[in-house]
């Protein structure tokens, strides 16, 4: 199969519909096991930081939190990529789908980010580099919402949202080496893709667990919202009243999400 | 376990309060995204289920006036 008949066949919302429809279980059952496994283990099976003590344990979910935010934006500023130059209609569904789910795993990474503030730097929050390139990451993810919201046209709506996204996505380098680049409160990444990881393996392992549970869970959330989209999208078609009213027929036969 | 008892767990010499909000908030969020994933399928099934009766109720006055 050439790669533009795959890039065609991911492109219809149908067959997109039936395939995400099989992976669902699988990433909802795999997040939620590595999700819980991991915060256990973070919890109570690890000893504290030598420095910061049991605070620290606040790492496995504001980094998963902070990363999977980060990720999704960039794959929202691909998804607008694909749909500004091929015109793709799930592109626009995939980004719009991801909007709601990075502003909250945002918000999320803002909050731990405070509560972790107090008791390791003494303040809930400062105005440095990197925390203020989260909360711009924030309006922004709220300015898609938004800007989703404000258009009658779904497509016009789609374009001006991916212009926004792409023209956001120069924040997220801006994050990622903002405590490199300028003097900040918060610390260096622990975890290096080049050369060794600062942080003990026995710390890092828990990690591994939440931040994949983070990464899975938002596939499972994002494909949950874009199935919805795809309904809502193409409601007139047959094959979309037929599953619809097929659950009506059959309870047994409904997915619960 | 590294505590010694679950006192000491929910204590964690006085990091508690901090470490158990914010694992108590993440699983807050990452379920009223599911609660959200859930009201919009329902709020979308609605209005498909919306379009097949406007469907029929037209098929049937068709039907009536022949």
């Amino acid at each position: 199969m050439s790669i533009w008949t795959t890039f065609h066949k991911w492109g219809s919302p149908r067959w997109f519909y039936q395939f995400s429809g099989r992976l669902l279980p699988w990433l909802g059952g795999l997040s939620l096991l590595l999700l819980i496994g991991g915060a256990v283990w973070g919890l109570a099976l690890v000893p504290p930081d030598y420095k910061q003590g049991n605070s620290f344990r606040i790492i496995y979910v504001h980094v998963p939190a902070s990363a999977v935010a980060m990720g999704a934006y960039m794959m929202m500023a691909i998804a607008g990529a694909i749909h500004l130059i091929w015109r793709m209609k799930l592109a626009a569904m995939v980004m719009k789908a991801i909007a709601p789910i990075g502003a909250s795993l945002t918000f999320l990474a803002l909050l731990t980010g405070a509560v972790w503030g107090k008791p390791t730097w003494g303040t809930w929050w400062v105005w440095d580099a990197r925390i203020t390139s989260v909360l711009i990451l924030f309006f922004l993810y709220l300015g898609v919402i938004a800007l989703h919201q404000a258009f009658e046209n779904r497509e016009a709506a789609a374009k001006a949202c991916a212009v926004l996204v792409i023209v956001g996505a120069v924040n997220i380098p801006i994050i990622y080496w903002s405590v490199e680049w300028w003097y900040s409160l918060h610390q260096p990444a622990s975890i290096r893709f080049i050369g060794e990881s600062s942080i003990h393996p026995t710390m890092l392992r828990p990690l591994m667990a939440t931040m994949s549970g983070m990464y899975l869970f938002f596939a499972w959330a994002m494909l949950l919202f874009t199935r919805t989209e795809i309904l809502d999208r193409e409601r007139n078609t047959r094959w979309v009243q037929d599953i619809v009213c097929s659950g009506d027929k059959k309870p047994e036969s409904r997915s619960v999400l | 376990m590294y505590f010694d008892s679950i006192g000491e767990l929910l204590a964690m010499d006085g990091h508690g309060p901090y470490v158990w909000f914010c694992y108590g908030i993440t699983a807050l969020v990452l379920c009223v995204i599911l609660f959200e994933a859930r009201r919009r399928r329902l709020g979308a099934e609605q209005r498909v289920r919306g379009v097949v009766r406007r469907k029929q109720a037209s098929a049937n006055k068709a039907k009536g006036k022949e």
